[in-house]
């Protein structure tokens, strides 16, 4: 295959590659100039769902898709809210591209909501983003002060108003109806589906939620076609009609135990294997990669063995992980405790479970506590029994919860203990030798105090 | 008509009914245990209890094809063709492991918690929770701490149904209560400053389906076990909120709203709940006495019907003011007694209190300021005796004229506030004037009869709401030592044999009053719109 030419971070390294003056210099708002004169919006929508697009923020649902499940002939407003609540641990994709190259973001947020016809976009940033947040305010005033935005774009009849919201660092306002519930000013509790968001969304109008990476591939999709699209990736397996394929560019972050953490692009399918060892340049120190994350902590581990999972839509899934995720992959060397990995993934999913659904509220607290105590020498073997059992049942798969958060929670407990079950077994038995097989309750600490 | 298979019982449902699977599943009286939603709220589907798992049936091929996970039955609309399984394995499992969870951070302090009970968290653990605690790592505490004057918050106690905060939101609208913290660490709030303080903030406790919320005014008072409930008609006000009375050896306890969509829907304002303290007020007037040569003496029950016979029988000219308070059996037992005498005898309606504005909140729920329960069924029933209804303002100045040897007064006022000394100076030159109230007043201390009054959770009968709507009820409690309720001396005054009997009184009327027709048959526990009848 020919050496595939960066696309989405073609920009990034320029001089000022922020500035409205840079990024037109290399052709920018052509695609805005272009669709405002040429393209209806029902053309750009056909053209994105021709091109497969996924989602790039998880969950990779096709976009064109979502974009027709809009009303037809709503009489507005209609919304669109960017994702760009990036907080998936490991995660930094769309920093760079908010950071480096605002404008690229901006061209296919316009782009995305001529086709959705949404006349006010809502960019949801994480609270942990400030440059980001400066970068994008100022590209934002540089479109108002173009024409870019506003009223009657380019003196065309579309018009569109851009605002920045800054969350305040909560993983959750990342679930889509959680963000909208946040952006709305309410407690950021994911809603029940149906209605989905694009029916009923931020309030109460029809609504989409893009995530930034994918409104960056709307743009060069626009650009070059959905032929040029489709030519880079995995293409959909003929064998499963279910799969809608993997295609375009990706932007990979690796992180953890290598030697060049970074933000890299590449089509999808990439291999963990080629990630860490041609992007990532190898283990660090000369060590061995014990386990990976194929796509932030949520999507579940993978262990040595299985490195040669590939990075698509449907690659992770086939080694018994959630899905591709964020495509961040985190490499764990071979000096690190699979008890303190999971340990580690379960404190986090346990402080961000918003508390809305008694599964994820409890069962992430105890499966925490649960782990706190093998860590303090008095785990039992029952209790990985347990945590497996809460990693069973928690999540929207079994249908006990709300929201994906809890699946992501779910993965890791039942990916570390499944794959390395021989670890955490000895370290149970080693570091509580007279009490690991003990299977009766844990005794009640105190009694209750007195009123 | 829809066709809704309930674990392969087929249920039909008409085509207007909404129901979701909870309610569905009720009619074949198959509970679907949840903690969260609430009829009267939102649906929030979070607490996760009332999973089920859920299908459809082909019309055609009558094949049913079911969903692979579990939903929520809150959240499951009951159309034509939906299959709900309640029984299943996979069902039971997940209730089971919904109450574990619940049960994780929960301090089961229920030997002092005054939900014990009447708790969701217990039943359902009896029910559907696992006997085994398996997870036994932390401590239990249990915090608690006011959220307001009426409601103490025991923090650990709570399940996150958050159905408290919907209520200030969606029903009251003032939203005091907000959800603090996040995961498992999350608990309710007020901010700081502005404590829960809506009219209606009783209903949180109600609304709590563990002990979480607890009632300031009823905590550690009583056992639940120890209580029977009442159906009652709160006289509060002209609204007449269904509720029930809780009572253990004639002492009321709590009162809490009763389901009636013609009326309260499942709610009760604190002005209600809390107002029946006058019950068991020590400032009650005890026992019957009258003024025997101007010195006042201990009269007896069994001989006053009797002796007030013989003194109305004798009188030339008779009055009657009748209490907004009294029945509407009572109302009519008084009028006819009175008009009996004399049928030419003076009546009318007595004062009716009346305080502030009407108060409605955005869901509807109104308080209103007639601070009655039964002016427009004693209204009715005078108009049926005098025509035009004139009030006890209209005849003082005929009272104060000496115009009338006998006069009865009746009461059953909460406060003695209702009248006052210029008032009751007016009946001076009253011969005989009887006085049946609660509370001492300027008026009973001008009264040759001075009668104890029943409150109203000892009476019996009927009232009629501001809406012509009748609701009957029974006695909660007995009066008093002491204390006959207005009915049964009325019933004796006019010799009718064996005790006071309310329905036989209602009958009567809905036979003599046409406004009261729709009365006739039983009263069912909603009451009954009397309006139906009439062509207005």
């Amino acid at each position: 295959m020919a050496e595939f030419e960066p696309v989405l971070l073609a920009n990034i390294d320029r001089p000022e590659s922020h500035t409205l003056a840079a990024y037109e210099a290399t052709g920018g708002y052509s695609a805005v100039r272009r669709v405002l004169a040429d393209m209806s919006p029902t053309q750009v929508v056909e053209l994105v769902q021709e091109s497969n697009l996924r989602g790039r923020g998880g969950a990779g649902f096709p976009t064109g898709l979502k974009w027709s499940f809009l009303p037809q002939d709503h009489p507005g407003p209609i919304y669109m809210c960017v994702n760009a609540d990036e907080s998936e641990p490991a995660t930094f994709n769309n920093r760079i591209l908010m950071e480096q190259d605002p404008h690229q973001l901006i061209e296919g947020a316009i782009l995305a909501c001529y086709a959705t016809r949404a006349t006010t976009a809502y960019i949801y940033l994480r609270y942990e983003y400030p440059h980001a947040l400066a970068r994008l305010q100022q590209a934002i005033d540089e479109c108002y002060e173009k024409g870019y935005l506003g009223k009657n774009i380019l003196g065309s009849e579309f018009s569109l108003d851009i605002y920045m919201h800054r969350g305040a660092a909560a993983y959750i306002c990342g679930e889509e109806t959680g963000l909208i519930e946040s952006l709305e000013g309410k407690r950021a509790w994911p809603r029940i589906k149906p209605p989905f968001p694009a029916v009923k969304g931020l309030f109460q109008k029809p609504t989409v939620v893009n995530n930034v990476e994918t409104l960056c591939c709307v743009k060069h999709i626009v650009d070059r076609g959905a032929d040029w699209f489709k030519s880079i990736g995995v293409p959909a397996d003929p064998e499963n009609p279910r799969d809608a394929g993997s295609y375009g560019p990706k932007l990979y972050c690796v992180s953890g135990h290598v030697n060049k953490p970074g933000c890299y692009e590449a089509p999808l399918g990439l291999t963990v294997r080629e990630l860490i060892e041609n992007q990532g340049g190898g283990v660090w120190k000369g060590r061995k990669c014990k386990a990976a994350v194929p796509g932030g902590i949520s999507m579940g581990v993978l262990s040595a063995d299985e490195l040669d999972c590939p990075l698509d839509f449907s690659g992770p899934g086939k080694y018994g992980c959630l899905g591709l995720g964020t495509a961040a992959v985190t490499v764990v060397d071979d000096t690190v405790s699979m008890v303190d990995f999971l340990h580690n993934t379960t404190r986090f999913m346990a402080h961000e479970s918003c508390g809305q659904c008694t599964p994820c509220r409890e069962g992430t607290s105890w499966a925490l506590s649960m782990l706190n105590r093998i860590k303090a020498g008095k785990g039992r073997l029952q209790d990985l029994e347990l945590i497996l059992e809460i990693g069973d049942s928690i999540g929207i798969i079994p249908g006990t919860t709300i929201c994906g958060l809890s699946d992501g929670a779910a993965w890791p407990m039942k990916n570390a203990i499944r794959k390395f079950r021989d670890e955490f077994e000895e370290y149970i038995r080693k570091t509580n030798p007279d009490g690991c097989n003990e299977t009766e309750p844990v005794q009640a600490l105190q009694i209750i105090g007195v009123h | 008509m829809a066709t809704v298979i309930i674990n392969g019982q087929e249920i039909e449902l008409d085509d207007d009914e909404r129901l979701n699977a909870i309610q569905a599943a009720a009619r074949v009286d198959e509970e679907i245990p949840h903690y969260c939603w609430h009829p009267g709220l939102s649906v929030v589907a979070s607490c996760r209890m009332c999973l089920i798992e859920t299908g459809r049936k082909d019309p055609e091929s009558g094949e049913v094809s079911m969903m692979p996970k579990l939903v929520p039955g809150c959240q499951t609309p009951a159309t034509d063709g939906t299959v709900i399984v309640t029984d299943s394995d996979k069902v039971k499992k997940a209730r089971a492991q919904v109450e574990e969870d619940l049960l994780i951070n929960h301090p089961i302090d229920c030997p002092i918690c005054d939900k014990a009970g009447e708790c969701r968290l217990q039943d359902y653990y009896f029910e559907h929770g696992q006997a085994d605690r398996r997870a036994d790592l932390k401590p239990y505490t249990s915090r608690r701490r006011s959220l307001g004057d009426t409601v103490t918050l025991f923090v650990d106690r709570c399940i996150m149904c958050s159905r408290c905060v919907r209520f200030t939101r969606e029903v009251t609208g003032t939203a005091e209560l907000y959800v603090e913290g996040r995961g498992s660490s999350e608990e309710i709030n007020v901010f700081p400053g502005f404590p829960l303080e809506n009219k209606m903030s009783g209903n949180v406790v109600d609304l709590c389906p563990v002990g979480a919320l607890g009632d300031k005014d009823f905590l550690y008072q009583q056992r639940v076990w120890f209580m029977k409930s009442h159906d009652g008609v709160c006289a509060g006000c002209s609204t007449g909120c269904s509720i029930e009375v809780d009572e253990n050896q004639d002492h009321v306890y709590r009162l809490k709203p009763r389901e009636n969509p013609h009326v309260n829907q499942w709610w009760m304002c604190d002005e209600g709940r809390y107002g029946f303290h006058h019950i068991h007020a020590e400032e009650r007037l005890a026992g019957p006495a009258k003024l025997d040569d101007d010195a006042l003496v201990n009269a007896d029950w069994t001989r006053l019907p009797s002796e007030l016979n013989e003194k109305f029988t004798a009188a030339e000219s008779v009055a009657g003011v009748i209490s907004p308070h009294l029945t509407v059996e009572e109302a009519y037992l008084l009028a006819k007694y009175l008009r009996s005498v004399d049928e030419n005898a003076a009546l009318v309606l007595g004062p009716v209190p009346s305080e502030g504005e009407d108060e409605s909140f955005p869901n509807g729920f109104t308080i209103r300021a007639e601070k009655c329960p039964n002016r427009r069924g004693v209204q009715a029933v005078l108009e049926h005796f005098t025509g035009k209804v004139q009030t006890l303002d209209d005849l003082l100045p005929e009272i104060e004229a000496g115009k009338f040897d006998a006069v009865w007064v009746s009461g059953g006022y909460t406060n003695s506030d209702w009248v006052d000394e210029t008032t009751a100076e007016q009946f001076a030159s009253v011969k005989t004037l009887v006085v049946q109230d609660l509370f001492n007043s300027p008026l009973i201390q001008q009264a040759d009869y001075r009668l104890p009054s029943a409150a109203f959770a000892e009476r019996e009968g009927s009232y009629v709401n501001f809406a012509d709507r009748l609701q009957s009820f029974r006695w909660a409690v007995r009066p008093p030592m002491g204390v006959r309720t207005e009915g049964s001396l009325l019933w004796q005054l006019l010799a009718s044999s064996g005790m006071y009997n309310a329905a036989e009184v209602l009958a009567e009327l809905s036979r003599e009053i046409i406004y009261f027709a729709a009365a006739k048959d039983e009263v069912p526990a909603v009451g009954v719109d009397l309006k139906v009848n009439l062509l207005v």
